[in-house]
């Protein structure tokens, strides 16, 4: 995924002079996911510059940027890093628009790594997204696959409001070839991965991966299983999550980030108030505990697997279903 | 009085604070003929156990035996220094790169590493040690550090607090933070600023435009203090100094010493990206090591039997901290919800409840619960 998100962001510099990438080591390194590998080399330092070690300081020189005409694209070298530019994001970035009554617009693009299952020791594997959620005023964006790595970071650069985009840590490594085209859904639409009709595994980013394992380990025990991928955060695709819910009648949400007062709960909530009456079982989350990220050696306990999505679906109230299916063992 | 007479009261002389042009030195100048050969035979020795140390952990890294190591090599000078600057009450609040210090703290090396590994966050006990958690999230402790010290001060106890930063955290807005309220408390604490050249990829000139580090100290009413960080008894000399300076209510310093990281920045970098050999083979040349040793040996201080000695000394610490390394640590699972509070919320009880039905079902039954 490095590579398409690279490619992106040498396409938004060459299409358009305004867009500016800044970070901690962005130049020579070319990052440390190296994202930005040779864009120094072809754009200068003044279009892919190395700052000075400050988050905030990166943050809130790129609102100023902003100020003044440029689209900067910041990155933040880890999600647990991007906590000292806090204030920068919320307490601005968020609100530009807002407080000026929409005189002011900020066009900036907030690369943040997230996520773990990479082995990082602390403060490397943190999932911020529901901090993010939070904030109105920034949308916020996740690609689960090359193809959206590179489509939806060309369009989190040319939207006109902050995006917080984040990016599967776990996910950089994989070198499958990706379409270089903007014809990608946009911002705000969800995609089904993989139709089903008996429930939906709804998730995002670096979870995607085990919905779809788990489909797949379901097949053979009689059930047909959607997997739907958010794409986008906020604005969040209720008109999809709704239409396949109510196809399928059964949910589960799953994300790595702690549950309370996660993601997870906020989509659980919204189909709840949407789809009770076509709901045959409640919606369940499969999540992280609620405890700060574990060291490497214990991470797998923390993470979502198939396991524990595939004892989530077995919950889904089957009892009552004409004709039955029998998780048994499942 | 006028408001700036009155003001101009308390403020410090700037000269007083400014440090000198030139690091201070004593290796290879006339000062160094005062040394006390005892402390530069202690600094000796634990500069060769130092560097046996970082040899040690990185080899573990390629054994798989380590997540991840930060080294000192190059930086051995400071990381001695530091720790024999402190008085057994003192505190030390390290970063990931300081384990070296912290393990001539007195810490336990396995103990110490136990971030580097993997199986918890911090395997030492802070209160028991004196040891902060080593810091990832760069200059997030150094308030620590002063609020520690402050509070000893407040409560009239004979505490030092020493902080280590590199010269990359030294752009963090908590650095900061942190040399201002030192300044403001007049708190006894020590700030190590460690600049090895690099923050990652990123060279000093890009990290800022002053003159020196040391001169950040002065905006703050803090000491500065430029020192040579590959010359072992001018560290240990300045720090001794500033801690003593701090004890007997002189208040903070900023000391800047100037090193260089020889190894990439982590076993994870790549750092033929961003500088040469060359420069790599220059700093060698000022290996604070050898150039220890060779002071001893012009001086006539260091005989064969010394040499053996610390070298002995050195093989059985990596060798225990090998065989301990070896041995796969017990880490279980359950204990993830034991510490997120000091009473567990009904939720967590309930997750962890999950967690055990789940180690149950666990066929394999490989993991200890
Ligand atoms: C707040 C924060 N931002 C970014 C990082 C990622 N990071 C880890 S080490 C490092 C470079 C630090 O350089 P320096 O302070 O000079 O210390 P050194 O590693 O050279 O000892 C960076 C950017 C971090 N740990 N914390």
């Amino acid at each position: 995924m490095a590579r398409a998100l690279n490619a992106a962001l040498r396409d938004s510099m060459a299409a358009d002079r305004s867009v500016h990438v800044l970070g901690e080591d962005v130049g020579a390194l070319g990052g440390v996911f190296r994202v930005t590998d040779g864009l120094t080399a072809e754009f200068g330092e003044d279009r892919c510059t190395d700052t000075p070690l400050a988050e905030a300081g990166i943050l809130g020189s790129a609102i100023g940027m902003c100020l003044y005409g440029a689209r900067p694209v910041v990155e933040m070298q880890f999600d647990a890093f991007a906590h000292p530019a806090f204030e920068q994001l919320v307490g601005h970035a968020a609100k530009m628009r807002n407080r000026t009554r929409g005189a002011v617009s900020l066009p900036l693009t907030v690369r943040v790594p997230y996520g773990g299952g990479i082995g990082g020791v602390e403060h490397h594997s943190d999932s911020s997204e529901a901090y993010y959620t939070h904030t109105p005023g920034l949308h916020v964006v996740t690609p689960a696959t090359v193809d959206d790595a590179y489509g939806l970071l060309r369009q989190a650069i040319a939207s006109d409001d902050p995006v917080v985009f984040l990016e599967p840590k776990r996910l950089y490594w994989g070198k499958q070839p990706f379409r270089r085209t903007l014809d990608v859904p946009p911002i705000g639409r969800a995609v089904v991965r993989r139709p089903g009709r008996d429930a939906v595994l709804i998730t995002y980013g670096p979870s995607l991966e085990v919905c779809l394992e788990t489909a797949e380990a379901a097949e053979p025990l009689g059930l047909d299983v959607a997997v739907l991928d958010l794409r986008s955060l906020v604005p969040l695709d209720d008109e999809t999550i709704c239409e396949v819910v109510r196809r399928t009648g059964r949910a589960v949400v799953v994300h790595e980030a702690t549950g309370f007062g996660g993601v997870g709960a906020e989509i659980a909530a919204r189909i709840t108030e949407r789809c009770f009456h076509q709901l045959e079982a409640p919606v369940l989350r499969v999540t992280g505990f609620d405890i700060p990220y574990p060291p490497p050696k214990l991470e797998s306990h923390h993470l979502p697997s198939v396991d524990r999505v595939l004892d989530a679906l077995a919950r889904l109230q089957w009892d009552g279903r004409p004709g039955g299916v029998s998780l048994a063992g499942a | 009085m006028t408001l700036t007479e009155d003001t101009a009261l308390v403020r410090p002389d700037a000269t007083a604070l400014l440090p000198g042009n030139d690091p201070v030195r004593v290796l290879g100048t006339p000062a160094a003929a005062d040394l006390d050969p005892e402390d530069l035979l202690r600094l000796y020795r634990e500069l060769v156990l130092g560097r046996r140390y970082n040899e040690q952990a990185t080899a573990l890294v390629k054994q798989g035996r380590l997540a991840v190591y930060p080294s000192s090599t190059g930086q051995e000078a400071c990381q001695v220094a530091a720790a024999l600057a402190l008085s057994t009450q003192d505190w030390l609040f390290p970063t990931y790169r300081d384990t070296l210090s912290v393990v001539l703290r007195g810490v336990d090396p396995v103990q110490t590493l136990t971030l580097l590994r993997g199986d918890w966050h911090t395997g030492y006990d802070p209160h028991a040690t004196r040891v902060a958690p080593l810091c990832t999230p760069l200059a997030t402790h150094l308030p620590h550090a002063v609020g520690l010290a402050h509070a000893a001060r407040v409560a009239g106890d004979d505490v030092v607090a020493m902080a280590l930063v590199g010269d990359g955290g030294t752009s963090e807005g908590d650095f900061h933070e942190a040399l201002n309220f030192a300044g403001v408390w007049g708190a006894p604490v020590v700030f190590l600023v460690q600049n090895n050249g690099y923050a990652i990829s990123v060279p000093l000139a890009k990290q800022t435009a002053a003159p020196t580090l040391a001169h950040k100290a002065v905006g703050y009413g803090v000491r500065g203090v430029l020192v040579d960080g590959n010359d072992a008894p001018a560290m240990l000399g300045v720090l001794t100094e500033a801690v003593d300076r701090a004890r007997d209510g002189g208040g903070p310093t900023l000391v800047e010493a100037l090193t260089y990281r020889v190894d990439a920045h982590t076993n994870a970098d790549d750092a033929t990206r961003y500088r040469s050999t060359a420069e790599v083979e220059a700093w060698r040349e000022r290996d604070p090591l050898d150039r220890l040793e060779r002071h001893l040996r012009e001086t006539g201080r260091l005989d064969t039997g010394t040499i053996e000695e610390a070298r002995a000394a050195a093989e059985r610490m990596a060798a225990d901290l090998r065989t301990r390394m070896h041995v796969e640590p017990a880490v279980a699972p359950l204990g993830l919800f034991d510490h997120v509070y000091a009473e567990p919320t009904p939720q967590l009880l309930e997750q962890r409840e999950f967690l055990l039905a789940e180690l149950s079902d666990d066929v394999e039954g490989n993991c200890p619960p």
